[in-house]
């Protein structure tokens, strides 16, 4: 008999990572149990202000992710606990925890705050660093989930104050401190996260004795809406606004002295974006950030720092690592000596911030011997560059900052990468232990007359500094059919979603109305909550105060709050005509494509398959593999080639998996659940989800007399040329960033500096004799690679830094080549004369994204990679659901992140197959049959072939539009000469009845 | 009926504000406003979005009646060629801009007051290049008015 599994998973910690995983299990049929040691799930990044590189609020972005894991159905947090014991082995596992009491009945706590209003006692905020005060009855931060209150029994005094405000009689002084409970889980996923280095430990650099030296979370602290200083940059010591601030980089990081030698990976681009919020709060800032080497290796990163230096003046200084900061005791103004070319300069600044490091999360220990799992030498969860989600305990998965520092697209296509993994170790289990989201029976608000309530957000500061929220909450109470009106500091936080359900049932509201963000991110959530409060979700209107308003009018208060008026006046105009809209239940194939067998397609194929779908890997070349047959050896010395033919293999055999080689896709119709793509053969397949995984090309390079001069190779044949032994050479020269990082591919492409230490270290450890010479710009050996940076420099590997703006010269003679380089650091000329002149070129789109982008309607950045759905929370969907992509076709990345986006997409491909039908928008057009004359017309201006002129009864022949296929693009409606199409939510009528709303008062200020 | 008439700029207040209704797409040109949005460009106030899911969605009477009711410019914005989320939406959108920019300057109004305009979801600056470009012409312009007004 097969042994027992459990169809649940406890997730460890809840920051975006365990989020996500959390979500991709729950919406693939999984329970799921989400264990925090901390107050409310979110992690670092609900700490954040913004996030890099789009500058995205990062409060805004994960707030309805926070508030979509709080009321998952199939999601149990558990929250101020940690992890005790656990016995059983993979598939079923028994986990003991314990809860630490919060001292409040969490089942009755309501959040509405009130206990910490009259809480006479003032502590230390840890959310903000201790930079603002917090009572001993709290909340972590507003927008906390679960929003349950918490004593703090350090600071209580007993006074009993709270417990005689509490309405809802939720305060248990004597709640017994800790209790335990068992659950059984049949896999693992650890996303506890990293820990803030501690920058005060290095003395030399004043954190917590200057008062004017921050470290980068207090600083985030600053900078953010919601935090201690309400988004004001000021001086700690005398409250100024500073004129000049510093960056200090690598604080903790790639520094022996705190044996922390590896780099953190996100603090160079976190920096630059502090640098740049920091200019956009204090008008004429200057900002100074001392680099060691920029590394900005990330999609579109490299623009952003150009930006950043460019566009904004950040002044960048490479080449720095600053060795102590003086105060001024006087003035608490601050020293910083660094070198600038070959001179050493002093300047004082009135602020220093500290980019620490990440450290091991503080819960490593336990979790090593709870687990018994290896940790690496940092105390980083031990991973492989192949199995990059795996631990060394079978059935315990790792993701997020815990197997590594990484910046939080990678933490969350890992997170889905490990959700992959468990969907398929444990894919006979799912739907047993799940239960169905039920809604309220709709209301039937036909015929009824409007009853509409609207919620104006002030988005922290980021609507309130400008509109005048108060202002635009009076007017939208004097407009027709409004019958409640409030505003909110945040709309989206879950205490509001509460409230808005409360609001309809208590004041009857049949339509609801938010003014904040862009519908494009939070009508979801906002359309959930309505429904939860038993209205079709189609009776809810947006207005976009934000995005269109206060953040494009900042220095037009007065005109901003006019138009924030006029676009509430409009969605109340709209909301008024709003009906319920029903949505079909479409069926799902339960099939995947996936365009692409190279390392990513085969591994998110092969994953697929394994969850029980049926899988068609469609590959152009005879043969699977694409690049992975020429790579050798990883950065830590592994051979892929053992791997991948045993991957070749079980795909192969695999009954699920039909690969189709030298075909291509030439035709791809439908959505969600039901696509039909034929292929060049002519064969047709029919599958309800899609992976894009077509990989990159190595780049060809113009430069340094590539393909003219047998000598000069790439990065790629150097490689080949080290596994077949026969490899001799006196010097070896190898030139980075050759056709990256310039005007035609401004981006960084990642991979080469891994891949030069890769081969500079094989070299060096193969044939010590052999000088190898690494021409560089910046070194980006980011995480643990930096380790090797380290190691190829003491196995003697000689690196010269050259400027872009006098790239390193090759020139020819006698069959010899030459290479030249203006060293940055000895600013001399030197002059090698190498056997083999390598170029690391750089990972280049694959040119058939193009015609591939087109065949699914898919957008591609502005140098042909694939563009996701969102740089930071959705790094492997696209923005058409049923499509995910991974691998290189995303952006260059080493093989280990390709492993872990290519799980990923299998992960989110599960969360769509796993599920019996698909609910259909409501959306869709109609077709009136009495004024229908049946041209014709809507048959011929139709893609998707929706509306088809049937004989209706005898004789009589009227257009009918098919509800699956319609798409609500609404083209059938403006070419029908009868009016006789009208497509949902977006009726002529209501279009009209906005315009009206809008230009009615226009209408009278003319007459006047 | 009679078309309606530019009023001469002279006769204007100076603090005549332009109204400009822009019908954006779902997909790019409404993404592309929000990006404008999120990369904090900055520019003049007068233009208010209806957000339509295709370009292909707008409807000529649409335009005219924003017209008719006093708008002084509209935008009709959709996603560059081959880029159309339905598709081709975005070119039949395109054909009927050239017959409205046909019909409005028959009625006599000036084709500054109405664009067609291609904007990609990450073309936030074009979105806030259009605007400003609109608002200057339309105040050089003046008022759009009735002639009976």
């Amino acid at each position: 008999m097969a042994d027992r599994k459990v169809g649940a998973v406890l997730v460890v910690g809840g920051g975006p990572a365990g989020m996500q995983a959390a979500l991709d299990l729950a919406d693939s049929g999984f329970k799921v149990y989400i264990l925090e040691s901390g107050l409310s799930i979110g992690g670092t990044m609900a700490q954040l202000d913004k996030t890099f590189p789009t500058n995205d609020c990062s409060m805004c972005i994960i707030s309805p992710k926070l508030v979509a894991t709080g009321r998952h159905e199939n999601i149990t947090m558990i929250t101020n606990a940690e992890l005790k014991g656990i016995e059983g082995k993979t598939g079923d596992f028994k986990v003991k925890l314990s809860r630490r009491s919060r001292f409040i009945i969490e089942e009755k706590c309501t959040g509405c705050g009130v206990c910490a209003e009259h809480c006479p006692i003032e502590g230390a905020n840890a959310f903000d660093r201790d930079l603002a005060p917090a009572k001993a009855i709290y909340v972590p931060f507003p927008q906390a989930v679960p929003l349950v209150y918490t004593i703090d029994k350090g600071l209580c005094i007993g006074c009993g104050v709270c417990d005689k405000f509490c309405e809802a009689k939720a305060i248990n002084y004597s709640d017994e401190p800790d209790k335990e409970e068992v659950i059984e889980v049949g896999a693992i996923i650890l996303s506890p996260g990293y820990d803030v280095y501690d920058s005060s430990k290095k003395i030399e650099y004043g954190h917590g004795v200057f008062h004017n030296v921050l470290s980068n979370i207090e600083f985030e602290r600053m900078l953010s809406a919601s935090g201690p200083t309400e988004g004001h940059v000021i001086r700690p010591s005398d409250g100024d606004v500073p004129k000049k601030i510093a960056f200090i980089q690598c604080v903790g990081s790639r520094d022996a002295q705190t044996s922390n030698t590896y780099c953190s990976s996100y603090c160079c681009m976190a920096a630059l974006k502090q640098a740049v919020i920091g200019k956009e709060h204090v008008q004429g800032l200057d900002t100074a950030i001392f680099f060691m080497d920029t590394r900005a290796f990330g999609k579109e990163f490299e623009e952003y720092l150009m930006r950043a230096e460019n566009e904004y003046g950040v002044r960048v200084l490479r080449n720095n690592r600053i060795s102590k900061v003086e105060e001024d005791p006087e003035t608490n103004n601050l020293m910083l000596s660094y070198l600038e070319g070959p001179d050493i300069r002093e300047e004082v600044f009135d602020l220093v911030v500290l980019s620490a490091g990440a450290r091991p999360p503080e819960s490593t220990g336990n979790m090593a011997k709870v687990f018994g799992l290896d940790l690496n030498k940092f105390g980083f969860c031990e991973t492989d560059d192949l199995t990059p989600v795996s631990t060394s305990v079978p059935g315990v998965f790792v993701c997020g900052a815990f197997s590594g520092p990484k910046d939080i697209p990678d933490s969350i296509a890992q997170a889905s990468g490990a959700a992959g993994k468990v969907a398929a170790l444990l894919s006979e289990e799912r739907g047993k232990l799940v239960t169905k989201k039920e809604y309220p029976q709709e209301r039937d608000v036909s015929g009824k007359e409007p009853r509409i309530g609207v919620f104006v957000c002030h988005c922290g500061i980021n609507i309130g500094s400008v509109v005048n929220v108060p202002e635009v909450v009076e007017y939208a109470a004097t407009l027709p059919g409004v019958v409640y009106v409030e505003r909110n500091l945040y709309t989206c936080s879950q205490d509001t979603q509460k409230k808005i359900k409360e609001v309809v049932e208590k004041h009857d509201l049949n339509r609801v109305v938010v003014a904040s963000c862009t519908p494009r991110t939070h009508e979801p959530l906002f359309q959930n909550t309505v429904k939860e409060a038993g209205l079709n979700k189609y009776l809810f209107e947006m207005a976009n105060i934000r995005d269109q308003c206060s953040w494009v009018h900042r220095l037009e208060p007065v005109k901003a709050t006019e138009k924030a008026k006029d676009l509430v006046r409009m969605a109340v105009a709209k909301a008024a005509t709003l009906e319920s809209l029903p949505q079909p239940k479409i069926p799902v194939t339960p099939a995947a494509l996936i365009i692409g067998g190279g390392l990513s397609g085969m591994t998110a194929a092969l994953e697929i398959a394994k969850s029980g779908f049926e899988v068609h890997l469609v590959e152009k070349e005879k043969q699977l593999g694409g690049h992975l047959r020429r790579i050798h050896h990883t950065l830590s010395g592994v051979d892929p080639q053992e791997t991948f033919e045993q991957l070749e293999k079980e795909i192969a055999e695999h009954k699920n998996i039909k690969t189709h080689l030298n075909e291509t896709a030439s035709e791809i119709k439908g959505y969600i659940g039901n696509f039909e793509t034929t292929l060049k053969s002519g064969e047709k397949l029919k599958h309800g989800a899609i992976v894009v995984a077509t990989g990159g090309v190595e780049y060809e390079p113009v430069e340094y007399m590539f393909g003219k001069n047998p000598k000069v190779v790439r990065q790629t044949d150097l490689g080949e040329l080290l596994a077949e032994k026969d490899f001799k050479a006196d010097n070896v020269v190898i030139i980075q960033c050759v056709g990256s990082r310039n005007d035609e591919y401004p981006n960084c492409s990642r991979i080469c500096c891994s891949t030069a230490m890769a081969n500079a270290m094989k070299i060096k450890k193969e044939h010590p004799e052999t000088n190898v010479f690494v021409l560089y710009r910046d070194i980006r050996t980011y995480g643990f690679a930096e380790e090797n940076y380290n190691e190829a420099a003491r196995l003697g590997v000689i690196f010269l830094r050259y400027d872009p703006a006098s790239p390193p010269r090759v020139v020819a003679t006698n069959g010899d080549i030459v290479v030249e380089i203006d060293e940055q650091f000895i600013e001399q000329t030197v002059t090698i004369k190498p056997d083999y002149l390598v170029l690391n070129a750089a990972v280049r789109p694959n040119p058939d994204n193009k015609d591939l982008a087109q065949l699914l309607k898919v957008p591609l950045t502005k140098e042909g990679f694939f563009l996701e759905a969102h740089m930071k929370l959705r790094p492997v969907d696209f923005a058409t659901d049923g499509i995910f992509l991974c691998g290189l076709a995303h952006s260059p990345r080493l093989i280990d992140e390709s492993i872990s986006q290519a799980l990923a997409a299998a992960a989110r491909v599960n969360t769509v197959l796993s599920k019996p039908f698909i609910e259909a928008e409501g959306v869709v057009s109609v077709v009136s049959e009495e004024r229908c004359i049946a041209c014709g017309r809507c048959e011929d201006v139709c893609e998707y072939g929706a509306p088809r002129l049937e004989e209706i009864s005898p004789g009589v022949i009227k257009s009918r539009i098919n509800e699956a296929l319609c798409k609500g693009c609404g083209s059938c409606a403006v070419a029908c000469c009868a009016r006789a199409i009208s497509p949902k939510h977006f009726k002529s009528e209501q279009i009209m009845t906005m315009l009206e709303a809008l230009l009615a008062d226009k209408d009278e200020e003319v007459k006047v | 009926m009679s078309g309606p008439v530019t009023k001469d700029a002279r006769s204007t207040e100076k603090t005549h504000e332009p109204k400009i209704v822009a019908f954006c797409c779902n997909w790019c040109s409404y993404a592309g406003a929000d990006l404008a949005g999120v990369s904090r460009l900055q520019y003049p106030s007068n233009v208010r979005v209806i957000r339509v899911m295709c370009s292909g969605r707008v409807d000529p009477a649409f335009v005219l009646k924003a017209f008719e009711l006093g708008a002084d410019g509209v935008i009709v914005a959709g996603c560059h060629p081959a880029d159309c989320h339905y598709i081709n939406g975005n070119e039949k959108a395109a054909m009927r801009g050239d017959f409205l920019s046909e019909f409005l300057e028959d009625a006599g109004i000036e084709d500054q007051r109405f664009r067609m305009e291609w904007i990609a979801g990450s073309e936030g600056q074009k979105f806030a290049d259009v605007v400003k470009k609109m608002v200057a012409e339309l105040e050089r312009l003046g008022p759009l008015c009735e002639e009976d007004v």
